[in-house]
């Protein structure tokens, strides 16, 4: 036996192992599509899709389902979980604009403006951002970040003006937001800076020999040519924003609420939960079978946005090809 | 023709190269305000961006050396009502390590296998781009949906073996193995991107060489192509590790938040492997007031310990990139995703 595994192997064999090596892991996406969707699928069986919209108290929603016994009732299921969906789509959003701005310009920032000694210092340091684990990041926005903006930042006016609804600590839409900013930008930098080395300098140095500034140059004409790089990493980032559980857990208060523009300024500071986080906050419940439920079925609205944008990042990066990019 | 023109054409001058946008003409005093502003603008946020982790760095270091002491590395937690008996964190940092084991061992021959597949045979051709898109997929699934897989596999009565079961026979899914196997996905998708992107640098005369002296495909994959993408699979594997030790998502899930390693079973190693336990991240997560501990010392002191693993991973990338750029003047793909 061991003789045999020893020899060298025929070709065709080694093919052959090696392609089923590859198509476990397309067994694998496909087992993670077909055991969430199984799971999930009470909730889809007593809402339909309407489980998206708004309506009723979800904290109380979900506490009736955690109370729920082993055979819950058909009533036990009725779930609607506006407020995650809307404070996924409300944090993203947020985070991913703002993102994008820091990273175009200080992308633009290493590739052409910084002296080569502070470049070598800027490419690792900002590598290290990306790789800051995210239960750091929520380490440090509940233990600095909530603690200074409930003491500093809110005043105790704003405070009582919403004390009957909402009780403000500082943890909340601006923090989350301000660190889910800092995380993902670094993956933008990095992928939109590996854009702009790649398009020709000859395109530019054209654009700079018409008299324009290098620095208008680079804005007309280098950034023209790597949009849809810029796409691609806006829509990365945008997944890795999607998925962000823990840290949000830590910093947005933990509250099924939906803050409301309609508040002023106070709406900046007030809780929320995301799809992702609402997860991680009630793993003690996924035994009751509604309440697991629902976590399936928010699980399985991740992983089908996930999935989108994943096809989205291909369609996207498909013209860089021109320039051998790869993205 | 082409030497007629090089008659023709001028002299070098002989004054200093312009550097260009260096020169007195484009300073930008001289610039439209719009182009000042996005002057300002950038510098602002390339700077800043490395001033906030700067001061994350810094600020961890600080906490760090003001709480870590040598004692907590190597105590084992306990329960306990006051905070100078809860011990210190040396099984979440023995469970790192065991999870960092097993999602490596796990990932190492999928990512490889799939990755040599892609680059060297890759038939049929859209068999290959399925292959291609599912390791996308699986890159941008967020970690708590895997998470969830996990458990939901894991509870299956086929897989009770892995986990341990309660008294009444339910089967909970939690354990070390559970774990483990859903971080081999999370390191999946930078080591197969690391390893693909090597085996697709090496020039195809390395392999033309290889056929000519009689080599087939998969002895001029083990012989020649292995070796000389050793450093991106390293990259790879430091990537994936980096990504495994700072996971936390699947940890709270997948590994029962148990304070202690506890071993299910009599089988010495086996009984580790099926049993509970902690992770740093999940003891910092647990000692932050987000968690019931609420012990903000010990979660800096871990969170710091965790902090240097990263900085020392990152090194290694680093080191691994540069020295086989100058070896073989090829860059690793700089994977930061």
């Amino acid at each position: 036996m061991l003789e045999r595994l020893s020899r060298p192997w025929p070709d065709h064999r080694a093919e052959r192992t090696l392609g089923a090596v590859s198509l476990l892991v397309c067994a694998l996406v496909v087992a993670m599509v077909v055991f969430v969707g199984i799971h999930a699928w009470p909730i889809f069986e007593h809402n339909g899709l309407s489980w998206l919209g708004s309506g009723g108290d979800l904290g109380r929603q979900l506490a009736d389902m955690q109370n729920t016994t082993q055979h819950p009732p058909p009533s036990a299921y009725h779930l609607r979980a506006w407020p995650l969906v809307y404070g996924t789509l409300l944090t993203t959003a947020v985070a991913v604009a703002l993102a994008l701005a820091i990273a175009i310009f200080s992308s633009i920032f290493i590739v052409e403006l910084a002296p080569a000694r502070l470049r070598r210092v800027a490419i690792p340091v900002i590598r290290l951002l990306a790789s800051v684990p995210s239960v750091i990041y929520g380490l440090i926005g509940i233990l600095v970040l909530v603690p200074f903006v409930g003491n500093h930042v809110i005043s105790s006016a704003e405070k009582e003006s919403v004390q009957n609804v909402v009780l403000l600590t500082g943890a909340g839409l601006s923090v989350t937001v301000v660190i889910l900013t800092v995380m993902i930008t670094p993956i933008m930098v990095a992928l939109i800076c590996e854009a702009l080395v790649s398009v020709p300098n000859s395109w530019r140095e054209g654009a700079v020999a018409l008299g324009v500034n290098p620095l208008r140059g680079m804005l007309a004409v280098t950034l023209r040519a790597a949009r849809p790089a810029i796409v691609a990493a806006a829509v990365l980032a945008t997944a890795r924003a999607l998925g962000e559980a823990i840290m949000i857990s830590m910093v947005s208060g933990s509250r099924s609420f939906a803050p409301k523009p309609i508040d002023g300024l106070v709406f900046f500071f007030e809780p929320l939960r995301t799809l992702a986080s609402g997860i991680v906050d009630y793993r003690e419940g996924i035994a009751a079978p509604a309440l697991g439920s629902a976590l399936y079925a928010w699980a399985l609205l991740l992983l089908f946005s996930a999935f989108v944008l994943s096809i989205a990042g291909y369609l996207i990066k498909l013209p860089l090809r021109k320039f051998q990019v790869r993205g | 023709m082409s030497t007629g023109l090089q008659q023709w054409a001028p002299s070098p001058s002989p004054g200093p190269p312009m550097k260009s946008g260096r020169g007195r003409r484009s300073s930008p005093m001289t610039w439209r305000w719009r182009d000042r502003l996005a002057l300002v603008f950038a510098w602002g946020a390339g700077l800043g961006l490395c001033l906030i982790a700067g001061a994350i760095v810094v600020y961890m270091g600080y906490r760090g050396v003001e709480y870590l002491r040598p004692s907590l590395l190597l105590q084992r937690p306990a329960l306990s009502t006051t905070q100078s008996e809860t011990g210190g964190f040396l099984d979440p940092l023995i469970g790192t390590a065991l999870l960092t084991v097993i999602g490596v061992v796990l990932a190492v021959p999928l990512a490889v296998g799939g990755a040599i597949w892609i680059a060297e045979y890759g038939r049929p051709t859209w068999l290959a781009r399925v292959v291609e898109s599912s390791i996308e997929m699986v890159a941008g699934t967020p970690d708590i949906v895997i998470a969830l897989f996990g458990l939901s596999i894991f509870q299956l009565g086929l897989f009770a073996p892995f986990s341990f079961k309660a008294s009444g026979g339910g089967v909970f899914g939690k354990s070390f193995i559970a774990a483990g196997a859903m971080m081999s996905l999370i390191a999946l998708p930078p080591l197969f991107t690391a390893t693909r992107d090597g085996l697709q640098a090496v020039p195809s005369h390395m392999r033309e060489a290889a056929f000519a002296l009689g080599k087939t495909r998969i002895a001029t994959i083990r012989r020649v192509l292995l070796p000389s993408v050793r450093s991106n699979i390293a990259t790879g594997v430091t990537l994936g590790i980096s990504r495994i030790i700072g996971d936390t998502a699947i940890i709270v899930l997948l590994l029962g938040e148990t304070l202690r390693l506890d071993p299910q079973g009599s089988v010495p190693g086996i009984n580790l492997l099926r049993g509970t336990g902690s992770t740093l991240t999940s003891y910092v997560y647990g000692n932050s007031p987000a968690g019931e501990g609420a012990a903000p010392q010990k979660a800096y002191a871990a969170a710091f310990v965790l902090l240097v693993f990263v900085l020392v991973l990152n090194l290694i990338v680093d080191r691994i990139g540069r020295s086989s750029a100058d070896a073989t003047g090829m860059t690793v793909a700089g994977a930061v995703v």
